[in-house]
């Protein structure tokens, strides 16, 4: 089975260097079969992310969430450490905690009534003394009767992510050139990101991977987002209007990619905008400034002036636009996936207007109810649509920019993408 | 401030069904006047405080007056393609009671139900409609519309494309 969806990966990807085509089979997004083996060879192997460091503020703060559709609950425990257990009761698998965020120091099971201590521990069975005396001793059982932990977990600059894979290598390997553009956006802030109020939860009716072709796509901001352009053109009282985006598109190898270019919007840190006022204009001034003093004039005017969209396979999402988003999608058929999208802002902002600021930009174009994204998951979902047609009509191209020095509207963030899935889904060395 | 003093609840009812006749009817410019220029407009996040204050937590919708009337004008484009070609919607609403009455402003509630139809695939949200309405030029107007969703998550509804 494994070796049968390696062979339709390899097929599902042709390129030909001579006609300068890249083609991705539209079956790769409607097949079932791709999908299972998918789950196998991509999301119990890469590294996928759970959550930032900021949503568990406080000893026994949990998160109850699912990632690749395992319910999981992230937590910091009683002594500070952040945990991931898998949220199933080692007995008879009911959720041992069933409400979406809180704060606890034991999670009780409502079946039986077995209980854990924050760091997975169980101090209670039901009527233990029924039971074989070495099931209950520690010594012999070693923590068979203790929640599960998902089997690596690691973090980056208060990202946190899970691997399913004992064997994967260090998450500091896998993000791999990813890091330096993690680290242009965590280092915007002086006092570290921290999450804003909660997480969206919205949907999309299609493919996840049309989704983590979208994230890094500057070709379709034109086409599909006019009416957020208009806006920024209002707001901006005219001297914000798109022209030619200049920059560039990076591989950063194991699949992530990353779009810098000049942002053609206003910026909360650190790019000015008419909207916001004078008052404002000072505040951004000072904020570029501190920029400056700590990071040279070079680095500030990147991290102020310019865009990014970071890809990290398989389905993690670091935009820092209008606004900063994360963003992950979880498959959760071929043909719909759920999406999970956090604004985080740094700590400094909290109280202030800047926050606000950065908030109003986020609406703008973000999130279900945003002048753009509606009309993403409109567009994905109108390509799941008419992948019904793929028998007769096969190919979706990603040519663009193939061959040459890659532009900003160019498509090389998804053939790098493609690329990664096809390896993975083949099981080459990686 | 005679209009308040006096409004009934079939008054108010009255209202809210014209409100929605006007979404349904994609009339958005006119629902649009029955704001006022200085009104928000807001859909809270439903994992949060449905009450958090909109500049420091993450909301679904957050528009004051500007982006209210900027919406009405991008919904309004063919370009604003998650609904063109438009969607049909109809609005339900029910249960209209008075949350607090003051000589300046009532504060009105509804509950609702809202489908929403396009592209093969019907989708419903529901809710409660929370208004603080005032008095212009003789007329009632809404200078605070919270929308607050009793779905658990935009799933599998995906989007706000348009006003519930």
């Amino acid at each position: 089975m494994q070796h049968h969806q390696g062979a339709h990966a390899d097929a599902a990807i042709r390129i030909d260097e001579d006609s300068g085509r890249f083609g991705v089979a539209r079956s790769s997004y409607t097949d079932p079969h791709l999908h299972a083996a998918e789950m196998e060879a991509i999301f119990a192997r890469c590294w996928l992310f759970v959550g930032h460091d900021s949503e568990l503020p406080k000893p026994n703060d949990f998160v109850a969430r699912s990632v690749a559709g395992r319910p999981v609950i992230f937590l910091r425990d009683r002594d500070g450490t952040v945990r991931c257990l898998l949220n199933i009761c080692p007995h008879r698998g009911a959720q041992v905690c069933r409400q979406k965020k809180g704060s606890a120091k034991l999670f009780s099971c409502i079946y039986h009534g077995w209980a854990f201590e924050n760091t997975g521990r169980v101090i209670s069975i039901a009527e233990a003394e029924t039971y074989h005396p070495s099931f209950n001793d520690r010594s012999c059982n070693v923590g068979a009767n203790d929640l599960v932990a998902v089997p690596r977990f690691e973090s980056y600059r208060g990202l946190w992510f899970l691997n399913f894979d004992r064997q994967a290598g260090s998450l500091h390997d896998y993000l791999g050139g990813a890091r330096e553009y993690i680290d242009i956006v965590m280092d915007q802030a002086d006092e570290g990101m921290r999450v804003v109020g909660e997480v969206q939860e919205y949907s999309a009716r299609a493919n996840w991977k049309l989704l983590a072709e979208n994230s890094t796509d500057i070709l379709h901001v034109v086409t599909l987002h006019p009416t957020y352009l208009d806006l920024v053109k209002t707001n901006s009282a005219g001297t914000m209007v798109r022209g030619k985006v200049l920059g560039k598109s990076i591989d950063l190898g194991n699949g992530h990619a990353v779009v810098e270019r000049e942002a053609s919007y206003g910026r909360p840190i650190a790019k000015w905008m008419p909207m916001w006022g004078e008052e404002a204009r000072v505040e951004i001034d000072a904020i570029f400034a501190r920029l400056v003093a700590r990071y040279g004039e070079e680095r500030a005017m990147r991290m102020a002036t310019c865009a990014r969209n970071l890809l990290i396979f398989p389905n993690l999402v670091i935009n820092d636009i209008m606004s900063v988003t994360l963003r992950t999608f979880q498959p959760a058929a071929v043909d719909y996936m759920e999406v999970s999208v956090w604004a985080i802002a740094p700590g400094e902002e909290f109280g202030k207007p800047a926050l606000a600021r950065r908030l109003t930009n986020f609406l703008e174009f973000l999130g279900p109810g945003g002048f753009a994204t509606p009309d993403d998951i409109e567009a994905l979902e109108s390509c799941q649509r008419a992948f019904a047609a793929s028998r007769e009509a096969p190919w979706n191209d990603l040519s663009k920019g193939l061959g040459r020095a890659p532009d900003p509207t160019d498509e090389l963030p998804q053939r790098t993408f493609w690329l990664q899935w096809r390896d993975r889904l083949m099981q080459r060395e990686l | 401030m005679a209009v308040l003093e006096t409004l009934t609840r079939p008054e108010v009812e009255d209202f809210l069904i014209l409100e929605a006749s006007l979404l349904n009817e994609w009339r958005l410019e006119e629902w649009r006047a029955l704001f006022t220029q200085d009104c928000s407009y807001l859909v809270p996040n439903m994992n949060g405080d449905p009450y958090a204050p909109p500049d420091a937590s993450l909301y679904l919708i957050a528009d004051d007056g500007h982006h209210l009337t900027e919406r009405v004008k991008r919904l309004g484009k063919k370009t604003a393609h998650a609904e063109f070609p438009r969607s049909r919607t109809r609005r339900l609403i029910s249960n209209v009671r008075f949350l607090a009455r003051s000589p300046a402003q009532v504060k009105v509630e509804s509950s609702f139900i809202t489908y929403r139809a396009a592209q093969g695939v019907t989708d419903t949200f529901y809710g409660r409609h929370e208004y603080c309405i005032v008095e212009q030029a003789g007329g009632l107007r809404i200078h605070e519309k919270r929308t607050i969703l009793d779905m658990e998550a935009l799933r599998p509804q995906g989007r706000l494309s348009i006003i519930v």
